[in-house]
């Protein structure tokens, strides 16, 4: 176990850096660590976890504006403002409980740092699109801030978004300013059941071109769909496409009516109701459809139009199940755990298709021997040695997880 | 004005003028660069007009592999670069230096590719804002970011200033909408970003790309997305005996959980001149005007509009005014589109970009008025009230050189005051030359240091709009530290 450093205030982590800098020690940057077991894994000779940077130190409900100290739980910062009726717009999704990690304990840094985003991306965006400023420490040991708490900034670099997704490799954020929404004042699902994969993402593409803020598209294999803790949805031993709307209720009765005409060509729907909708999109934020299991996990970004044939592709190779997101734009799909993690045939058809793929869960030994990452084009991996060396020239932050001898 | 201080020409360059020109001619052809004086003059300012200065010589390419090779030949030879889109930057964003080299990207203005079922579009730069939502719209779809310049200003401006517009309080600003970006670097080296599929490969340099003011590389093509239109969209106007009043009912809107598409803030100075321009029918006996906007279907857009006025009600409103129909829709929203043309008309301007916590709204807006009466100077407010971001338009008289200086003094103090309360200097126009100077006022050196090292990644010798967005005292200190960090 290497040395465990629990800085609890910005200018104690500033001089852990600067200890570490200056002999060249590695350090790894954890939160509570439930995402310990994505990305390369990192050989550090100290550990550094922002647990004890905690605390909301901004909060002003009628301005939809939050700042929190890194180490702040989601969970903790979602029942803060679940108690004013607001919520995070992009419904960060938990990957601890599909890789072996606990479930509920992310911090607040690693969701941006991580740029971990859910269903509901797709109608308000990303986390990256909802993150205000940042203050941190980078691997040179300078305190800095980026961005503001104002919803319109543009005085100088969007610093604190370019470090959204950089996973502790580029600095140690010591704090986060976002945005909020309101609660939806009630919330619906439509279902339609035993769609093929193409009916199916079909489907999603025609409800999302229609003005009707669909927060939530997704698709499930029947293999997938049959993982569900939900009894009826799970028992009908049919493939499962459903589509969320969060509105005022009269505006969600109007718009499901809508949604149900325009798309009644491809079968009758079910409903599920308020509750139901919350405990159906509860699970798939938990990734509950792809429980932990000694399989690999991969999450391909494509278009929706491709997604089908990219999983397709893969499925000629190896076998493959699926779980589409984002109206078919993100897939989470599970294949059989091989020494290479399928990555040749894998990135081969997604560089076909177009689109990119991350290894999400896999043995350490082949995080560390794969790409876990997609691989970067020249000038792109040059521009992203560079940032690297911008912030942490010495190489001690998170060294290796991201790309190899990074 | 004391203007800021751009960088010294370089003599040696200015020497070689014409081999330059020739050289870029035998490049991408004569009817591409423009090298005598009166085309070259067309150049010389954008909308911040107090700043003129014609470059050596203009280039207008028509394809990435243009601009690659210019670049190119740039980086090998030292020479400064300016990119430019229509050169409607209020900040100075596009301001030449008497030895560099415009790039103007009007004629790269084509939609590559609509897709509509994935709904996304691919566009080369220079194509207008408004032709984008144009090539769309008889599908069903838009664009988002509306800058008020959207008939002229071009998709790698908005890309550089990460622009906004009315319509961002629920949509977003341009790094909102984009999901990547075709971009040539400064040695010429063509790279894409992003692309048609959600979330970075890697770092997210979108991010840091968009807003980077033309000193990253030249934008070339950019993949967009758009989004289906509403069945309708219906403002209502509300016009109050106090700015406290409007201010506060704009908090109470937003705190109640309604997020309308828009809610555009007057106040009696600005409702004056766009009364007058426009004959919008506003009133003019209100100290404060809020135009807000909400849309989806029908009945829905009647219970918003219903629910907004029930809540304005407690704040007292002279004058509530929903819309009825399309026509009267867009006669709420001509006089404030037309905003800052009709205030050009009469009086020269000094156009304000800080944003504020919504919060701290009439303190603020009663200490701007307190700074320009003691500069003796006149300010009317239009700005995006939904998301803070304020626009004080400080009138002055450009012929007058003290006026002019006081208005200027009068622009820094506002600045100043937005970040006191915790906002910013620019919340969609950007830094440019205009605000440079006071970038430590938000700033610290090790802010700074972190911002101008990410420069120095993508364009080493700082070729790339320079004598923008830094202080130059701040400039140097990098230099020595970046020397420094060489060393050890
Ligand atoms: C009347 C008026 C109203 C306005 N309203 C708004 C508003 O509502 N919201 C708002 O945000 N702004 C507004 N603006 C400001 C301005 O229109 C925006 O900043 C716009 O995005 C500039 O676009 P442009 O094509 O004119 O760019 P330019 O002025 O030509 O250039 C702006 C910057 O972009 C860089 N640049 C241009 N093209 C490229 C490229 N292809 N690659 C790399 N860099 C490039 C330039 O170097 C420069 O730094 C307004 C301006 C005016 C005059
Ligand atoms: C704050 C906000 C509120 C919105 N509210 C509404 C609303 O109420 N109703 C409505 O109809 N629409 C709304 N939208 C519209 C919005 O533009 C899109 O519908 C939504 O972002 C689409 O999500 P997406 O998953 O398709 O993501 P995309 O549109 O694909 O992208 C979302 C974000 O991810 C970033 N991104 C994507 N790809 C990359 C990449 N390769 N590299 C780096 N970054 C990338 C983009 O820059 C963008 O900011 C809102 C958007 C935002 C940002």
């Amino acid at each position: 176990m290497s040395d465990l450093q629990r800085p609890a205030a910005d200018w104690e982590l500033q001089f852990v850096i600067a200890g570490c800098a200056e002999r060249r020690v590695p350090i790894e940057i954890i939160g509570s660590g439930s995402k310990r077991a994505i990305g390369r894994p990192v050989d550090g000779t100290v550990t550094v976890t922002t647990t004890s940077l905690r605390g909301i130190s901004l909060y002003e409900p009628n301005e939809l504006v939050m700042s929190a100290r890194a180490g702040t739980t989601l969970s903790h910062i979602e029942a803060e403002l679940a108690a004013r009726g607001q919520m995070l717009p992009f419904e960060p999704i938990d990957l601890g409980p599909a890789t072996g990690g606990p479930q509920g304990a992310q911090t607040i840094g690693a969701v941006f740092a991580t740029n971990m985003s859910g269903a509901r991306r797709i109608l308000h965006g990303a986390a990256r699109d909802h993150l205000l400023g940042v203050r941190g420490v980078n691997g040179r040991a300078e305190m800095f801030q980026a961005g503001g708490r104002v919803m319109k900034n543009v005085t100088g670099y969007d610093v604190a978004r370019g470090l959204s997704g950089s996973w502790g490799t580029l600095a140690v954020l010591t704090e986060v300013t976002f945005k909020v929404i309101p609660w939806p004042e009630t919330a619906a699902t439509i279902v339609f059941l035993g769609l093929p994969d193409n009916l199916a993402l079909e489907l999603l593409s025609v409800a999302m071109a229609l003005p009707v803020e669909v927060s939530g598209a997704v698709h499930l294999q029947a293999s997938v769909a049959e993982r569900l803790n939900h009894p009826g949805l799970r028992s009908l031993n049919k493939s499962i496409t459903a589509l969320r709307l969060e509105n005022f209720s009269s505006a969600v009765s109007g718009r499901k009516h809508r949604l149900k005409e325009a798309l009644k060509v491809y079968g009758k729907a079910l409903e599920l109701d308020h509750r139901e909708t919350l405990e159906f999109w509860g699970e798939l934020r938990r990734l509950s459809v792809m429980p932990n299991r000694p399989t690999l996990l991969w999450r391909i970004s494509t278009k929706p139009t491709t997604a089908p044939k990219l999983v397709a592709a893969i499925k000629r190779y190896m076998p493959a199940e699926a779980f589409y997101d984002w109206g078919g734009s993100l897939i989470w799909l599970e294949v059989p755990a091989t020494a290479d993690a399928g990555t040749a045939e894998i990135r081969r058809v997604t560089a076909i298709h177009g689109g990119h793929a991350m290894l999400i869960r896999a043995e350490p030994s082949v995080r560390a021997s794969v790409e876990v990452f997609q691989p970067l084009s020249p000038p792109l991996e040059r521009l992203t040695r560079g940032l690297k060396a911008a912030f942490d020239p010495a190489g001690i932050l998170n060294p290796g997880r991201m790309y190899a001898n990074l | 004005m004391t203007l800021s201080r751009m960088p010294e020409p370089d003599q040696a360059v200015l020497d070689r003028s014409s081999a330059i020109i020739k050289d870029l001619e035998a490049l991408i052809g004569v009817d591409g660069v423009i090298s005598e004086e009166e085309g070259r003059r067309a150049f010389e300012a954008d909308a911040l007009t107090a700043y003129r200065q014609a470059p050596m010589v203009v280039v207008l390419p028509r394809s990435t592999e243009d601009v690659s090779k210019v670049l190119k030949y740039c980086h090998r030879n030292g020479l400064k670069v300016v990119p430019r889109g229509a050169g409607t930057s209020l900040c100075g964003g596009a301001l030449p230096m008497a030895d560099s080299i415009v790039i103007g990207m009007s004629r790269m203005n084509r939609v590559l590719d609509a897709d509509f079922v994935n709904r996304t579009i691919t566009v080369e730069s220079g194509i207008t804002n408004l032709a984008i939502t144009d090539a769309v719209s008889a599908e069903g779809f838009f664009y988002a970011p509306d800058p008020s310049s959207q008939l002229a200003c071009t998709v790698g401006g908005n890309l550089a200033m990460n622009s906004g517009g009315a319509h961002c309080l629920k949509y977003g600003v341009t790094t909102n909408n984009v999901l990547g970006v075709k971009m040539v670097l400064i040695d010429g080296e063509i790279v894409d970003v992003g692309g048609a599929y959600p979330d970075a490969e890697g770092y997210d340099f979108l991010a840091l790309i968009v807003g980077s003011e033309g000193q990253f590389g030249i934008v070339t093509e950019a993949t967009l997305r758009i989004l289906p239109r509403a069945e309708s969209a219906r403002p209502v106007m509300l016009g109050f005996s106090s700015c406290e009043a409007a201010g506060q009912c704009v908090a109470a809107i937003i705190g109640s959980g309604i997020i309308p598409v828009a809610i555009e803030y007057m106040d009696r100075p600005a409702i004056a001149v766009c009364e007058a321009y426009a004959k919008a029918g506003y009133p003019l006996d209100v100290e404060a005007l809020l135009i807000v906007e909400v849309e989806g279907y029908e009945e829905e857009t009647t219970r918003l509009l219903r629910d907004i006025v029930d809540i304005a009600r407690s704040f007292d409103p002279k004058v509530v005014e929903a819309s009825t129909s399309p026509e009267h829709s867009a006669r709420i929203w001509k006089g404030r589109k037309a905003a800052f043309g009709a205030m050009g008309r009469i009086s020269d301007y000094y156009c304000m970009d800080g944003t504020i916590p919504l919060g701290r709204l009439p303190e603020v807006l009663s200490r701007i008025a307190q700074i320009c009466a003691e500069h003796r100077l006149k300010v009317a407010n239009v700005f995006h009230a939904g998301d803070g971001n304020l626009h004080p338009l400080i009138l002055y008289n450009a012929n007058d050189a003290d006026e002019a200086r006081r208005a200027e003094l009068a622009g820094a103090e506002i600045l100043r005051l937005c970040v006191s309360v915790g906002g910013c200097l620019t919340g969609e126009h950007g830094v440019g030359i205009e605000k440079r100077d006071l970038m430590d006022v938000q700033y610290t050196p090790s802010d700074l240091a972190v911002q101008m090292r990410i420069k120095s990644v993508f364009d080493p010798n700082w070729q790339l709009n320079p004598g923008k967005v830094f202080p130059l005292s701040a400039l140097e200190a990098s230099r020595a530290s970046a020397a420094a960090d060489q060393a050890a």
